[in-house]
């Protein structure tokens, strides 16, 4: 019985490890063709580590080329979005948290079907609005369309939070004096900081990940995101394997460290949010 | 009686009628700059969208626009392919939706149980899913290919491979590349989801049936299972459709090709409407994919009431 129950213990810890590798390898291998010279990068093509580490790809990709442009366009981007759609998310999570109101149905149902269908369609359509406007090889542009997609899940995941919060307090609130809309900025949104971050977190993830509408909208190196920017780099010179995957390490940083932020809410988050939308 | 409790009630609004204007509007004010957003920038063009598929719409030609029927389903159903990407479609979300719920429940049942470091355990197999797509499906291309990735190597070596060949450029294997690429990226999502229903699961109902003489496969067959299925149920119905939708790695790793063999209807639809500028008939092809989107959903929603029936 004892024996057993090792060994069960020694598989299940073998499994974990198992995991754990098959999610970081890539990653390692990442890192490792972006810190091997060139000179080595053949020749040890298929060894674990170089048997010489440098940094000249970093060195090249922060110095001589644009990609400290596509990282700064990025981080506008994704930064403004966080921003805008948390603060529109709180506004509209509150109201499907806190309110009973003829057409909640519709903007429930609303909000799940755009959960549900191709965004894809979108892309041409929008292309067609956005030009006249100006909106097309603007950062801008790029902030209200990933805004509108990105509304509706913040949405469940802001009202999650904030029904987890009790009603009384901001009703003893208001029998003291103070309006709704008072009493939800000064009460309820400092106790909903764990879902505000959240919220940013996610959102500024999923920005900084989107690839097709970028690739579209987009077209000059000025303007271009990572994304775009690294598939424009990877078309053009695609032999310099160092100075790509140095640049993807780079990419990887913003969005590793907001997921380590957000991590502890991930199980809690992810539900509220899959069960809903 | 009826008529003295709308009395009282009458009695005890004393409000201003300002005051009770401005409550009434209070949840639309605080929904309404989302709903703006959203209806402009999702429904307003969708419906511009669905008129596309019945005009002539090319970007570089100012005399296009005209209306033209149904020429392009006249198109659309000649072309090759347009099915070939219909039947590829099938494989890569029926492959990725499987095998990642498969893993992603093998991995939540292992996080589920206590041990030492689990909280660093789950950060580290969790990772992937912060991994932006295009750069998940870049590094899976790299490791694919044989000047700079160990794998074709290692399948060399294993005897599984008579050379160390990209599979990306072999019309046969390629849409695998994809394939291991999304189930990498997508097995966190399903771990999570499933993870957070397993704990929500009563323990006692775990001490009861050991109790009772239930061998651990029974305890999952009796308990865990019929417990989780709803949780199973709608997060593969989601990912189904997200899944035949997600066109991020398809492009990033082969563009659709070797000859289009790897080319599903997302993917499609954007290549017409971004390499060919023919946003015509890439909203053609985006509403028959809508439609048979709509009818899956439709299907798996009766199929859940004649089952909710039967019982």
């Amino acid at each position: 019985m004892r024996a057993k129950s090792a060994f069960l213990t020694v598989a299940h810890r073998l499994a974990i490890l198992a995991y754990i590798a098959f999610a970081l390898f890539p990653l390692f291998w990442l890192l490792k063709v972006a810190v091997t010279p060139n000179d080595l990068l053949y020749s040890e093509g298929i060894r674990l580590w170089p048997s010489r580490a440098s940094l000249e790809h970093f060195d090249f990709v922060l110095r001589h080329s644009a990609f400290p442009v596509f990282f700064r366009n990025s981080l506008i981007v994704s930064g403004s979005t966080a921003v805008v759609v948390t603060i529109l998310a709180s506004l509209s999570g509150y109201a499907l948290s806190r309110f009973r109101f003829r057409g909640k149905y519709w903007l429930v149902t609303l909000m799940l079907l755009t959960q549900m269908f191709p965004l894809v369609m979108l892309v041409a359509p929008i292309f067609k609005i956005l030009s006249p406007l100006g909106l097309t090889n603007s950062l801008t542009g790029l902030v209200i369309v990933y805004s509108a997609f990105n509304v509706p899940f913040a949405t469940f995941l802001m009202q999650s939070f904030f029904d987890g919060i009790p009603k009384d307090l901001e009703e003893a609130a208001m029998i003291d004096g103070a309006t709704q809309f008072v009493a939800f900025r000064q009460i309820i949104l400092p106790l909903t900081l764990p879902g505000i971050a959240a919220t940013l977190g996610f959102v500024f993830t999923a920005a900084w990940s989107e690839l097709l509408f970028s690739l579209m909208l987009i077209s000059g190196n000025e303007q271009a995101t990572f994304p775009v920017g690294l598939l424009s780099f990877v078309s053009k010179f695609s032999v310099d394997f160092g100075q790509m995957m140095a640049a993807g390490v780079l990419a990887l940083i913003p969005a590793c460290l907001f997921f380590l932020l957000i991590q502890r809410y991930l199980v809690q988050g992810l539900t509220a949010g899959a069960v809903k939308g | 009686m009826d008529y003295a409790v709308r009395q009282q009630g009458l009695s005890a609004d004393r409000r201003p009628l300002t005051k009770r204007i401005a409550d009434a509007s209070a949840p639309y004010l605080y929904s309404a700059p989302a709903l703006i957003l959203i209806v402009t920038v999702m429904l307003v063009p969708l419906v511009l969208g669905v008129s596309y598929a019945f005009r002539d719409v090319q970007l570089l030609n100012p005399f296009s626009g005209a209306f033209i029927g149904l020429d392009h389903f006249r198109a659309l159903s000649q072309d090759e392919a347009f099915f070939r990407s219909l039947r590829n479609t099938l494989w890569w979300t029926g492959a990725s939706v499987l095998l990642q719920f498969a893993f992603g429940l093998i991995l939540a049942l292992l996080l589920d149980k206590p041990f030492r470091g689990r909280a660093i355990a789950q950060a580290l197999v969790f990772l992937p899913w912060a991994v932006p797509s295009f750069l998940a499906g870049l590094n899976w291309a790299w490791l694919f290919n044989p000047v700079v990735g160990p794998l074709p190597h290692w399948l060399y070596a294993l005897g599984i491979m008579s050379q160390p060949a990209n599979i990306l450029s072999d019309p046969e294997l390629a849409m695998w590349g994809p394939i291991v690429a999304n189930i990498w990226w997508g097995i966190p999502f399903f771990a999570i989801t499933l993870l957070a229903a397993l704990q929500a699961i009563p323990r006692d109902l775990y001490e009861a049936a050991s109790i009772d003489g239930a061998g651990a496969f029974q305890r999952f067959l009796s308990i865990t299972l019929p417990f989780l299925a709803p949780t199973i149920a709608i997060t593969i119905l989601l990912r189904t459709v997200w899944i035949s939708n997600f066109a991020d790695l398809i492009i990033v790793m082969t563009n659709g090709g070797p000859a289009d063999r790897t080319q599903i209807v997302a993917s499609y639809i954007f290549t017409q409407a971004f390499k060919r500028l023919d946003f015509g008939y890439a909203s053609a092809i985006a509403l028959v994919l809508l439609a048979l989107l709509l009818a899956y959903s439709l299907l798996i929603v009766i199929l859940r009431q004649w089952l909710l029936s039967k019982d």
